[in-house]
């Protein structure tokens, strides 16, 4: 690849192109089996009529959204009103450039490396990155001029700020333990390690996923669209295409921490018992399995947590989530943080 | 093509830049408070850009999650609250700030200048000072921990005593005055 046009330009634009209509398409259809999967747990049967066995809903879904007239609402702030779906939609897909889905492979004697770029501050990235998403949900909410709409900005941001805080000193027992911030070599390291991560750091697992789904705004924590109090929280006045955008940021922002999840403490591409078990997987029976697969397996178990809460769970009361949130997660990580901070010192690191 | 590959940086530089300031012209010219913040929002993601030219990326992170995700939040958070109107027109008002607002902006525009004189020649171009580790090269990351948490330890810890005061302080400002006769 001497041509500095393929390198720099020709290659990142494919897997640009790639990962986005997987992305695209993965937050479509997670629709569709939400509804499914809520469906049989309720003991109903769900969509079946676009297609066979309703495989074809969410296409119907997205084409009628296209085709939705746009409403602005008469006295809302016009460019903050359009800003809004933007700045939520942006910041989630661009995070998908730093999560590696697989290791290096070969191709046609290249080396391909089947994410858009390793960075070697890829966790801080994303966190930083989604830290703006908030930004989309807040000022729709406020533009609107609706107060349904204003209290549901208002409320995603007090969550979303109060749970960032619990999230990122989960991550950090991770970086102690992988000691790097790169999240190939924070899988890396776990393979060397011989141990996924949420065997050490089960605190830590436990209350970044818990945070994830409040930085998501699902169920139990979708307090910002509490639909009992507040219509549809704020895009109660969104409609056709940037009300798609929402609904399209909040499952693309799902598979971003379903993701992040699977990378930290999971052990992202590599199968269960990487070491122990290296016989076992290299078998003829087994090594056909592509690393890729074993990471899409546990994203999409996270995914089907997240739908499982909502079928499982009542909605919090404002004050609850702000108690357990400031409470309870925000010490009980500090200590956790402390006490793998010293586990990492007596046994050593990686 | 290879003009372009040679000027990439300054390219990428001067159009940051210009993001910056036209967003810190917005945060003064705007009479809308929401506004005002999102230009500084702008400001704020331009500066973190250049962190990323300088190969400072994570002073760039830091920024973009400290600054943008988390300062600047809270600001529009208060805006919204508070239900602030734009600001408005008041002659008398303005007039009196004038003198205090020249003599601030020649007094910032005195340090700028004379720190840029005593830096000029001192300062590496390529900000490589921000990724020397012990005088290896390893990385910003590795770069801004070393020096917080070894060059400047004492330093680093009596700056959070004194933010941990703040925080106290603020907690005690806003709790609710619990007296023992009943309501306060």
């Amino acid at each position: 690849m001497a041509n500095p046009w393929v390198a720099f330009l020709l290659v990142p634009l494919i897997k640009i192109v790639v990962i986005l209509l997987a992305v695209i398409l993965i937050a479509a259809y997670m629709s569709f089996f939400e509804r499914k999967i809520l469906a049989y747990m309720q003991i109903r049967i769900g969509p079946n009529r676009v297609g066979p066995r309703g495989w074809l809903q969410p296409i119907a879904d997205a084409l009628k959204l296209l085709v939705k007239e746009d409403i602005v609402p008469a006295r809302a702030e016009k460019f903050v009103y359009f800003l809004g779906p933007v700045l939520v939609v942006a910041p989630a897909l661009l995070v998908f450039s730093v999560i590696p889905f697989g290791p290096a492979f070969k191709l046609f004697g290249y080396e391909v490396t089947p994410y858009l770029t390793d960075v070697n501050i890829g966790i801080l990235f994303i966190l930083g990155v989604s830290s703006v998403g908030v930004y989309g949900v807040i000022l729709g909410g406020w533009a609107s001029n609706n107060k349904f709409s204003m209290m549901g900005g208002l409320r995603s941001a007090a969550q979303l700020v109060s749970y960032e805080v619990p999230m990122g000193l989960s991550v950090v027992t991770v970086l102690l333990m992988a000691n790097s911030l790169s999240l190939v070599k924070i899988v890396e390291a776990q393979k060397q390690a011989g141990v996924w991560y949420f065997i050490p750091g089960i605190v830590a697992f436990f209350i970044y996923f818990v945070c994830g789904v409040a930085e998501t705004n699902r169920n139990p924590f979708d307090l910002p669209e509490a639909e009992s109090e507040l219509v549809a929280g704020f895009h109660t006045e969104y409609s056709g295409m940037k009300f798609a955008f929402y609904f399209l940021a909040e499952y693309a922002n799902m598979v971003v921490v379903s993701s992040i999840a699977t990378v930290l403490f999971l052990g992202g591409w590599l199968p269960p018992f990487p070491n122990w078990l290296a016989a076992v997987w290299a078998l003829p029976a087994l090594a056909w399995i592509p690393p890729i697969a074993w990471f899409v397996l546990k994203m999409a178990a996270f995914l089907f947590v997240y739908i499982w809460f909502r079928g499982t769970f009542p909605r919090y009361r404002f004050d609850q989530l702000m108690d357990l949130g400031w409470k309870v997660f925000i010490p009980v990580s500090l200590v956790n943080l402390m006490a793998v901070g010293l586990g990492v010192l007596l046994i050593g690191g990686k | 093509m290879t003009w372009f590959l040679v000027h990439f940086a300054e390219i990428v530089f001067y159009s940051l830049a210009a993001v910056a300031l036209a967003g810190a012209v917005g945060v003064i010219a705007f009479r809308s408070p929401v506004h005002a913040a999102l230009s500084l929002l702008g400001t704020f993601l331009a500066v973190a850009g250049v962190f990323v030219l300088m190969q400072a990326e994570f002073l760039a992170a830091v920024q973009v999650l400290v600054y943008a995700g988390g300062v600047m939040v809270l600001f529009l958070f208060v805006i919204m609250l508070v239900k602030a109107r734009d600001i408005p027109d008041e002659p008398q008002y303005v007039r009196r700030l004038v003198p205090a607002a020249v003599g601030l902006g020649a007094l910032l525009a005195a340090l700028v200048g004379v720190g840029i004189w005593a830096a000029s020649g001192g300062l590496p171009a390529d900000g490589a000072a921000l990724r020397m580790v012990a005088g290896a090269p390893l990385g910003n990351t590795e770069a801004v921990g070393w020096s917080l948490y070894r060059d400047y330890l004492l330093p680093f810890e009596v700056v959070s005593i004194v933010l941990l005061v703040a925080m106290i302080g603020a907690i005690v400002m806003g709790r609710k005055e619990s007296g023992r006769g009943g309501a306060a």
